[in-house]
């Protein structure tokens, strides 16, 4: 397999333009003739069918939920950076390029992250025209606030709901391509294959989730803008529905996986209750600007937190990084809360919390000035937990959030396989190891409303594809596969829910390819995960049958495949032998205990390709190479 | 956290043909820190183990912003607390014995489609009419051209919080759909982006929503109650002045 990444040549600043220019166009009139599957309507799949839509193409999109605005990312809170440089407080699109570089720890391409650097602006601009309600300052013009891995104010947002009022935005303008006939919608539709002819992705098999139908689309290209694959640890920040299926299934048919054991680990979510636990609430890291982060001393201390001295507490972060103190990056947070809770000074009922406590913040400024701070958040707090973060300390531990890694692409977001294109979180291109706040919605929005309609012409242009309809052989036997496998699911008739299998996997990749991975571990749960699948696929209850609306059956579908998904995963992290962004390997630490980065050995991609069932993929290493800045290890101390 | 027990009245129905009716089942011990979606989970559980099929409903994101859950339990859709989406709603809510009585939202204009889930796909033909500004991606001009003053941002927002759950149509006696048309006309009606095409927007979305079934507003005010969002009513007298003033004084076609 051959990763050419086709990024263009040039000084850095131009190959965006240079890339435009150069490329195809295809005539306006014959834009009609080109049918476009898009599979998702988050924020990247419904930007980029509303955008396809409107340049002429014909677009068929899919998505799970009933409804194309309910995608996973409405439920964004914190906001979306652009480098306006509206405080004129020295961001420029440089600056920006070169936060999000640092933040990902050096592990993504510049070319990619320079150009949605670039992009960054237009996002807002076209946002703004489309009627999304960002907050303004008392003149008219656009606030900001700051955000996490950055000096400067640059973030755009909405209240507490960016990602919604973004989402709405893109939802709306599509729908008006549904309007004019440009945009067909297929709601309630899991993609279940890839269909590949002649090397080209041509269509894919579809499940509707309401009358069990196995159905197949035909196109010229496919678009995945399916989303993370964070829920592969069961309990996580993302929607119920998230999953790795359209990825995964892409990845079975040729497409490379990049980097799969890039998770992010969120510091500031709400901890867990107990094993009926269906998901977890984050809550913005804004928190940690005013409340600090402690755990009693001596480990074992069960008394309430307000009978704790303040001699027995010990604030660990400001004691250990005195200079960034509560606001470390969230790696660093979250793998510290572990590290306490590992050693028996966890709270709460499970033991698996630590405080964030606002006491000395209210003592300082007043109650008042605090709830108008974090009025929102400490409602929602109180609303899920019924206590009140003013009274006694919060309580909070990490959580997995959202995952860098993803189906490998060129500059173009093409994949592996040829006419497959891969957008937002679904791919792995712009975060490296590590994602800064609000930048995942401007990824979504650059790579679909900007990046592709522009390479997707310059693939059409290209590329002599033949006129194919679903009776070819590669659909029917897509479809054959497709039903065999929910057949199997079907007749286990075992003794475990899916939802049984889930947790234990993802107890399994919590404990061992979570915030701190270690080989003996990371080998440990490659022998557990073969057992689980072994059990899986002997012991799974789903009920009902394959014919209409079936839940358990759509739940089975994912959790089998999270589960093939997961060797994959490990296999990655057992290979990468250094420590970066969120991928800390034990092994590879400073005398700190902090994060050590091997920039000579692995300073590259690591792609998967599938080599079929039950064997070994293969890994292929795509070189970062560093023109333009100068690569630095972090530190926090 | 308390264990309560509860007894559970659901409707059960397996398709949109097919008769459907209230199933009894105990809930078992629940954990009041539970939410309302976690303690159907622990009964599906249990109903998959005993070959039983589980209760359908829907549900994605479980933290109020999705719009995908909603029920109606004992006669309020998304359950008694105040601007709480069923899936934020927490057991702590109900006590030890208590009888819950759980179906769909139901209305005219949303079939049923099994047990507890309705198709609300109405909703996205009415925004297909005009709920959008028509503007192409790119050559918009820059963010800041046209300054809106906070007040009118914060207003504009208020309205476009609503989540598309539907629980104002299921609350409201006639099954209107004013609240949610209502909600997105305010949005749009309110900023300077929208201008260009209010009238036609307005006259556009009210013409299909009275053609999907939905029915009028009779001033009752459920609608408001029910909304986990806060919706105020006010949106409904926007749209009916910009109906007003759109049909009766647009020269637009
Ligand atoms: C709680 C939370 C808060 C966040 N806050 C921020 C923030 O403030 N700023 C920021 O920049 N980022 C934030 N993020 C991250 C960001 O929201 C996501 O990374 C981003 O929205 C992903 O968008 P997407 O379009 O790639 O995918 P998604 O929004 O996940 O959409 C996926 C789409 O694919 C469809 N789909 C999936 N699988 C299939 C299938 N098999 N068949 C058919 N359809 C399928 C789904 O139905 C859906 O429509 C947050 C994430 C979380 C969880
Ligand atoms: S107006 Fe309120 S109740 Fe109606 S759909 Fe919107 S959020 Fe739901
Ligand atoms: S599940 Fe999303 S609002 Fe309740």
């Amino acid at each position: 397999m051959q990763l050419d990444h086709r990024i263009p040549s040039g000084p850095l600043t131009e190959k965006w333009d240079r890339f435009r220019f150069e490329t195809k166009l295809i005539n306006p009139a014959n834009k009609r003739k080109f049918e476009i599957i898009v599979v998702g309507a988050g924020l990247a799949g419904a930007s980029a069918s509303a955008t396809l839509g409107e340049l002429g193409y014909n677009v068929k999109t899919f998505c799970i939920q009933d409804s194309p605005r309910r995608g996973h990312s409405i439920a964004a809170q914190g906001g979306i950076n652009a480098a306006k440089n509206c405080q004129n407080d020295g961001d420029s699109i440089w600056r920006l390029f070169y936060d999000t570089i640092k933040g990902g720890d050096f592990r993504a391409r510049e070319a990619n992250v320079y150009r949605l650097a670039q992009i960054s602006n237009q996002i807002i601009d076209q946002c703004v025209a489309q009627g999304v309600p960002f907050a303004r300052e008392y003149g008219g013009l656009l606030a900001n606030r700051s955000f996490g891995g950055a000096q400067v104010s640059r973030t755009f947002y909405a209240r507490g709901q960016t990602g919604q009022q973004l989402l709405l935005g893109a939802y709306s303008a599509m729908m008006r391509q549904v309007k004019t006939g440009k945009v067909t919608l297929h709601p309630r539709s899991e993609m279940m294959d890839l269909v590949v002819i002649n090397g080209q992705a041509r269509g894919i098999v579809t499940r509707n989730l309401i009358t069990g139908a196995i159905d197949s689309h035909a196109a010229d290209a496919v678009v995945l803008a399916t989303g993370g694959y964070g829920n592969a640890y069961y309990l996580s920040t993302n929607a119920m529905a998230s999953n790795v299926t359209a990825t995964w299934r892409a990845y079975k048919r040729g497409a490379a996986f990049a980097n799969p054991c890039f998770v992010q680990i969120h510091p500031t979510c709400i901890p867990v209750h107990g094993t009926y636990q269906s998901k977890l609430t984050l809550m913005s890291e804004s928190l940690r600007n005013d409340g600090r982060v402690w755990v009693p001393t001596r480990s074992g201390d069960k008394r309430p937190p307000t009978e704790i001295p303040e001699a027995e507490r010990d604030y660990y972060l400001e004691k250990k990084y005195p200079s960034f103190g509560n606001l470390v990056p969230r790696d660093v947070a979250s793998r510290n809360a572990k590290e306490q809770c590992d050693q028996g000074k966890g709270v709460g009922d499970t033991g698996l919390a630590v405080y964030l406590d606002f006491a000395d913040a209210i003592n300082r400024l007043g109650e008042a000035a605090i709830r108008q701070k974090y009025g929102n958040l400490f409602d929602m707090y109180e609303k899920i937990t019924g206590q009140d973060p003013v009274k006694e300390p919060m309580t909070i531990y990490p959580a997995v959030h959202y995952t860098m890694g993803g189906l490998w692409v060129d500059y173009h977001l093409m994949s592996t396989v040829p006419g497959l294109f891969v957008l937002g979180e679904a791919n792995f291109s712009d975060h490296g190891a590590n994602r800064l706040g609000a930048s995942a919605l401007m990824q979504g929005l650059a790579d679909g409303y900007f990046v592709l309609p522009a390479t997707i012409s310059s693939h059409f242009a290209k590329s002599a594809l033949v006129p194919i309809t679903t009776s070819h052989p590669a659909f029917t036997e897509a479809i054959d596969t497709t039903k065999g496998r929910i057949q199997r699911l079907l007749s286990i008739n075992g003794k475990r829910t899916p939802d049984d299998f889930h947790r234990e996997l993802g107890l399994l990749l919590w404990d061992h390819c979570g915030m701190a991975r270690n080989e003996a571990g990371l080998k440990l749960a490659l022998d557990r995960l073969s057992e689980l699948r072994e059990k899986f696929w002997h012991n799974l209850k789903v009920t009902g049958s394959g014919a209409d609306l079936n839940q358990t059956l759509e739940r089975a579908g994912r959790v089998a495949d999270f589960i093939e998904f997961a060797e994959v995963m490990i296999l990655d992290a057992l290979s990468r032998q250094e420590s970066c962004g969120c991928h800390f390997r034990e092994e590879s630490q400073t005398a700190e205990h902090e994060a050590k980065r091997i920039d000579d050995t692995y300073s590259h991609v690591s792609a998967w390709q599938y080599q079929g069932e039950d064997q070994t993929p293969t890994l292929h290493k795509e070189p970062l190479v560093f023109e333009n800045i100068q690569l630095s290890q972090r530190s926090y101390k | 956290m308390n264990i309560i027990h509860l007894t559970l009245k659901i409707w059960r129905q397996t398709g949109p043909e097919s008769k459907g009716s209230f199933k009894t089942y105990e809930s078992g011990p629940i954990t009041t820190a539970m939410s309302f979606l976690e303690m159907l989970d622990v009964l599906n559980e249990r109903l998959i183990l005993s070959g039983e099929e589980p209760v359908a409903f829907d549900h994605d994101c479980r933290e109020g912003i999705c719009g995908m859950c909603g029920s109606v339990i004992n006669g309020t859709p998304h359950g008694p607390e105040k601007k709480t989406t069923l899936c934020q709603l927490h057991m702590r809510h109900f006590k030890d014995g208590d009888t819950l009585v759980i179906e769909p939202f139901r209305s005219r204009a949303f079939k049923l489609v099994k047990d507890l889930i309705v198709d609300r796909s109405p909703f996205d033909a009415i925004i297909a009419e005009g709920g959008y500004v028509s503007v192409n991606t790119g050559g918009t001009p820059d963010a800041n051209a046209i300054p809106i003053p906070t007040f009118t941002a914060e207003q504009a927002l208020d309205a476009a919080e609503c989540i598309g759950c539907g629980a104002c149509v299921a609350a409201c006696p006639n099954g209107s759909a004013m609240l949610f048309v209502g909600a997105k006309i305010s949005h749009l009606a309110l900023l300077p982006q929208g201008q260009p095409e209010r009238s036609k927007r307005a006259l556009a979305m009210v013409k299909k929503m009275d053609e999907l079934g939905f029915g009028n507003c009779g001033n009752e005010k459920y609608c408001e109650k029910a909304c986990p969002k806060g919706i105020s009513i006010s949106n409904i007298a926007r749209l009916n002045r910009e109906f007003m003033k759109a049909a009766f004084c647009s020269v637009e076609e």
